[in-house]
């Protein structure tokens, strides 16, 4: 064992610089606060290196006893109590190292600090430059501190933490108010989908009597040997609650149908994108999955089906609607929830161990080359929204002339999105096939359709944008700075050789080494339908023709259905507004004030009728008493003598 | 003499000293100097308590005694555990922010502060007292200079609020003494004098049938006075027409009594009928929680916003009061103070927007975070704490009540439990939906781009309370600790009643 405590600078570094870019940024010159966002991030990232390379490659597979084994430990290098609930249960606040704890630190510092940096000049100007830098400083806290807990509870903690940070980058224009409606409704779109991660960490607590992550996931511990608990409606308790911590994480990865809030956050700014609506905060509900993998794996199987088909079904709607988006911004946004689909899918085919656990270790190599090649993209469109001052792909064109480099690196990017060997989502995109192919045709036959659409929308972008018509522009559009290149160039380089990385090695299921192996038989195929996406992009959209229009409204409803989302965002705000507004809210508040406090209003107004209808008597005139006494008296004496006579 | 008295003596000797002193300025200095010693009076204690508490394992410290009416056998017998303590702290806080919130009082300053320094010298009075009687007493002295201070400071229709809050809270009282009564005759099974003493009365065994017959009484009595479904629409109206110091002792500690007297009193001291009658409040109370959100959700006035979400908090404090569990109890006495902290904000920051812009109507408004930064960002940091995010108070507090009600083994409470999460989304809409309308996007009026951001008096009101709920947020372990300590033996109880 070797100590890592050093490791909680990670997440703590972002921390401090947040804290003091949040209370003395606008004492600093913009220039000032970007440097200490960016040297705080590479601080971070300087950091996770070189626990990386100490976990993956000196100690990580020496167990506590210091003996070495052929299996990846898991490391407990901090804990802290942080709030006690009761003796078994309490929060603790720490450092999980193991294979995908230690990979997404890569990941989020390489991607943040690339944003960061990049970030110096995209915002170079705009006002609230500080207060972007302390939200990005926040955010990469809160992610960093999601990967490493140690416990569901701290996970969910920072789950939190990483939606409010979201909400502030994507209201960041908080003036405009197609910003600020997009913030709220990311917000409560996870919120709900958070809510279903509280109810599902109550019941495994319930069940299992443990927050831990170390406890949870031992195949050999009291969590998944005591098994599965009292069924409800033909599913046992744990795959329930299971299910509803999927939710939490379907809700933040933008799976189906809760994926509502991803095209809007593209309000944002673009950098804001590249991080967290690409590479990072939306892979937090696959890092979810990933990290309970052997629970569901053992005690909830149905589980797992629920994830692979949400996975799927998440993957095929967003590539089909990513095909008839014109803002290039949402077609990526699109693109990364029908990626993140595939991870999904992935996780949900898997089994645990040797070979079975394939789709495992495939999922968290996709999301690692997606978080590059994606956060290209992004830089990439970001550069040339930079340069044309528009998101939309109609009004560029022949852009390849004014941005080479960009040019150049989107192009990198495109094709590694498509599969294009030896472009490294080739090689993750192969591993999820098979791993498909091996355990549901039915999946495997959608994902490899999936992969021919996303070769098409992808070089749908890039023909559209930088080759097809030529556009007068007003301005010229000029390349962007080395700050924004150099972050372009570095996701390129990353794009094309991370997928050598031996991942089958270093993050498997069961932390010990697989055997992989190129599966021709589905490479061959899915590149050729890469190929195929490609040259039918190439032929609609390399000139500008009017054979794209013409296949639109051949397949006119579909194509209607398509461009506006399948309407999922009309039925949102039917049930928003018609519905909890309209049905119940107000209902609720009429309900107060009229039915609740109205029965409190007239109890006292029947107090004061009846008050007043009997104050008379006490006038406080002699007369009337006098005059009430001697009416009572004969009345009395009438009384008496009608007795006494009887 | 116990350190407890000084609780009660200084806000006292702050009245008076406002009382011989002329001057419109004067007035709010003193009350300010008043509170603020106050505050570190409050402070202290929490230090000496903790040091007091490892020597001492009595439930209840600082204690002090004094025979104060032989026949009736009444005491002024006081001291303080865990709870009590963070409720004199919470006190302390809202008074300290409250009385440099209403800084800018002009109408007759002097009364002003005198009524508001007495209101909450009851308020500590109530806090400290372990005799029911004079508890009950100093809950009365609270309550008149609520109306006084309603009725004259307020806006809008003031006497028709002041009237229906005092006549509601009155009501709540009347049913109150009858409980407090009954549990008075109940108090010497074996003979011997009748005691008002609440630690005498809980080792008594109060007869079953007497038990059920009282604690509707007192849960409801105090039920009243913590807004429970449906005797709580008092607030949204008291509070739309107090003045803003007022708002937020009353939402902010005032409510709290509720809380505080339905645990200390009719919980423990009824424990049985606590168990079996309790099913019928978590009914209500899950109704206050979900509610509340919802009427708070399409209202427009600001002030309403926060009763209507006080409804919905406070519901959640007696809920947690009724799940009969350590964690449960502890998430509740956090859940009060993170409420009584956030909610003081809320109504501060309230008062001061409303001060610039003369609206509370949030679709009249817009743009504020333009041009008042800091009150907006205090208000958002606000905000958050209500919709129970990690870092502030309000997130130990709920999760506490929901991670201590579903280790609940019975289906029905831990059934009402998950229905009470629900609010932690609609809380977050009805936030959001003030954030996004009236603190962001284009400012509404031309005139209000003039408006000023927040004087230093102003800051130091908010800005206490909001370092308050990130100081709990950030670091629970030490407060929840101080309290459970304080839980263990009712826990225990309960736990003994139930088997």
């Amino acid at each position: 064992m070797i100590d890592f405590s050093y490791a909680i600078w990670i997440p703590l570094v972002p921390f401090l610089v947040f804290a003091v870019l949040g209370l003395f940024g606008h004492y600093l010159k913009p220039r000032i606060s970007g440097l200490l966002g960016t040297a705080g991030l590479l601080a971070a990232f300087i950091l996770s290196l070189f626990v990386a390379y100490k976990y993956f490659f000196v100690v990580g597979k020496i167990d506590a006893s210091g003996v070495v084994t052929d299996t990846y430990q898991k490391i407990i290098a901090f804990n802290q109590v942080w709030m006690h609930f009761t003796d078994k249960l309490h929060v603790d606040m720490g450092v999980l190292l193991d294979p995908i704890s230690v990979m997404m630190l890569v990941v989020i510092t390489t991607v943040s600090l690339m944003v960061h940096i990049y970030s110096i000049g995209y915002m170079h100007g705009e006002k609230g430059f500080e207060r972007f830098f302390a939200c990005l400083s926040l955010f990469s806290f809160s992610m960093l501190g999601l990967v490493i807990a140690t416990n569901i509870f701290q996970m969910y903690i920072f789950w939190e933490l990483v939606g409010v940070s979201s909400y502030s980058l994507i209201s960041f224009y908080y003036w405009k108010d197609s910003a600020v409606s997009a913030g709220k409704k990311a917000f409560i779109v996870t919120r709900f989908a958070d809510l279903g991660f509280l109810i599902g960490i109550l019941l495994l607590s319930y069940t299992t009597g443990t927050f831990d992550f170390v406890t949870l996931t031992d195949i050999n511990g009291p969590a998944i040997i005591q098994g599965s608990g009292i069924m409800f409606m033909g599913l046992s308790t744990m795959t329930w609650s299971l299910i509803f911590v999927f939710m939490g994480g379907a809700g933040k990865s933008a799976m189906f149908p809760l994926h509502i809030w991803l095209p809007d956050a593209m309000e944002g700014p673009t950098p804001v994108s590249a991080l967290i609506h690409a590479a990072t905060m939306v892979v937090a509900g696959v890092y979810l999955v990933a990290r309970l993998f052997p629970i569901y794996a053992f005690s909830a199987t149905a589980g797992l089906n629920v994830v692979a088909y949400v996975g799927g079904i998440s993957s095929l709607l967003a590539a089909i609607i990513a095909c008839t988006q014109f803002d290039i911004k949402r077609v990526l946004a699109y693109s990364t929830m029908s990626q993140i689909g595939y991870m999904m899918l992935a996780l949900g085919v898997s089994g645990y161990g040797e070979e079975q656990g394939l789709g495992y270790m495939a999922s968290m190599f996709h999301l690692f080359t997606h978080a590059m090649f994606k956060a290209l993209l992004f830089l990439g469109a970001g550069a040339v929204i930079h340069a044309v001052h528009s998101n939309d792909m109609r009004e560029m064109g022949g852009l390849r002339k004014f941005l080479p480099i960009t040019h150049i690196t989107f192009l990198i990017a495109c094709l590694t999105i498509a599969g294009i060997p030896p472009f490294s989502a080739f090689w993750s995109k192969d591993e999820i096939l098979t791993a498909a192919f091996h355990h549901d045709k039915i999946l495997f036959a959608i994902e490899f359709f999936v992969a021919g659409l996303t070769a098409f929308y992808m070089f749908r972008l890039y023909f559209n944008v930088f080759w097809g018509k030529h556009i007068h522009y007003h301005h010229e559009p000029h390349e962007s700075p080395f700050v924004m290149t150099g972050p372009l160039i570095f996701l390129a380089i990353a794009s094309i050789f991370t997928g050598f990385i031996p991942f089958h090695s270093l993050v498997t299921s069961d932390g010990k080494e697989m055997a992989s192996h190129l599966n021709l038989l589905i490479a061959g195929p899915s590149v050729l339908i890469g190929l195929i996406g490609i040259v039918t992009a190439y032929f609609l959209y390399k000139k500008e023709t009017a054979i794209p229009d013409k296949v639109a409204s051949s397949f006119k409803i579909f194509y209607r259905w398509a461009y506006n989302k399948f309407y999922f965002d009309e039925l949102y705000l039917f049930v928003a507004k018609k519905i909890i507004f309209k049905r119940i809210s107000t209902p609720v508040a009429w309900f107060d004030r009229h039915v609740v406090d109205g029965t409190m209003n007239s109890v006292s107004w029947v107090t004061n009728y009846i008050s007043g209808s009997i104050k008379g008597f006490q006038s406080g005139q002699v007369q009337q008493y006098g005059f009430a006494f001697i009416m009572g008296a004969i009345l009395l004496a009438v009384v008496f003598i009608y007795l006494w006579i009887h | 003499m116990s350190y407890l008295n000084l609780f009660v003596i200084v806000p006292l000797l702050t009245v008076l000293a406002i009382l011989f002193t002329k001057g419109k300025k004067n007035a709010k200095v003193i009350s300010a100097v008043g509170m603020s010693i106050q505050l570190i009076l409050g402070i202290a204690l929490i230090f000496m308590y903790l040091a007091e508490r490892k020597v001492n394992p009595a439930p209840m410290l600082f204690t002090q005694d004094n025979l104060w009416y032989q026949s009736l056998n009444i005491h002024y017998f006081i001291g303080v555990d865990a709870i009590s303590v963070s409720m004199i702290c919470l006190t302390c806080i809202v008074i300290f922010a409250g009385v440099f919130a209403s800084w800018q009082v002009d109408y007759l300053p002097r009364e002003f502060f005198i009524s508001l320094i007495t209101l909450s010298s009851g308020v500590f009075g109530f806090f400290i007292s372990l005799d029911l009687f004079t508890m009950f007493l100093f809950y009365e002295i609270a309550v008149i200079p609520m109306y006084i201070l309603i009725g004259i400071w307020g806006s809008g229709p003031r006497e028709y609020s002041a009237m229906k809050l005092t006549l509601m809270l009155m009501s709540g009282s009347a049913l109150i003494l009858v409980g407090l009564v009954g549990l008075y005759f109940n108090s010497a099974p074996n003979g011997g004098a009748y005691t008002f003493n609440v630690l005498e009365i809980a080792k008594v065994h109060i007869p079953i049938e007497m038990q059920r017959f009282l604690f509707p009484f007192l849960f409801m009595g105090f039920g009243v006075l913590g807004a429970l479904f449906p005797f709580h629409t008092w607030s949204p109206d008291g509070h739309a027409s107090a003045p803003t110091a007022v708002s937020m002792l009353h939402a902010g500690v005032l409510m709290k009594l509720g809380g505080y007297g339905a645990f200390r009193v009719a919980m423990v001291l009824l424990p049985e009928a606590a168990t079996q009658l309790g099913w019928i409040f978590i009914i209500l109370t899950t109704i206050s929680v979900i509610y509340g959100a919802f009427g708070a959700v399409v209202q427009k006035d600001l002030k309403y916003i926060n009763a209507y979400s006080s409804v919905s908090h406070c519901g959640m404090v007696l809920l947690a009061v009724l799940m009969l569990n350590k964690t449960a109890f502890n998430g509740a006495v956090l859940q009060m103070i993170s409420h009584g902290i956030m909610c003081a904000l809320f109504f501060a920051l309230i008062g001061m927007i409303y001060g610039r812009t003369h609206t509370r109507m949030i679709d009249e408004m817009g743009g504020i975070m333009k041009v008042m930064p800091f009150l907006s960002v205090c208000y958002v940091l606000g905000g958050l704490a209500s919709l129970g995010l990690p870092g502030f108070s309000g997130f130990v507090a709920e999760m506490n009540i929901f991670v201590g009600a579903f280790q609940n083994p019975g289906t029905f409470y831990r059934v009402c439990t998950l229905i009470s999460c629900a609010s932690i989304v609609i809380t977050a809409v009805y936030i959001l939906r003030v954030i996004g309308i009236m603190l962001l996007g284009q400012v509404k009026h031309e005139e209000h781009n003039h408006l000023t951001d927040a004087h230093w008096y102003e800051r130091i009101s908010a800005g206490t309370l909001v370092a308050t709920l990130l100081i709990i947020g950030l670091v629970p372990l030490w407060l929840s600790n101080m309290i459970g300590n304080s839980l263990v033996p009712i826990a225990q109880k309960f736990l003994a009643v139930i088997h």
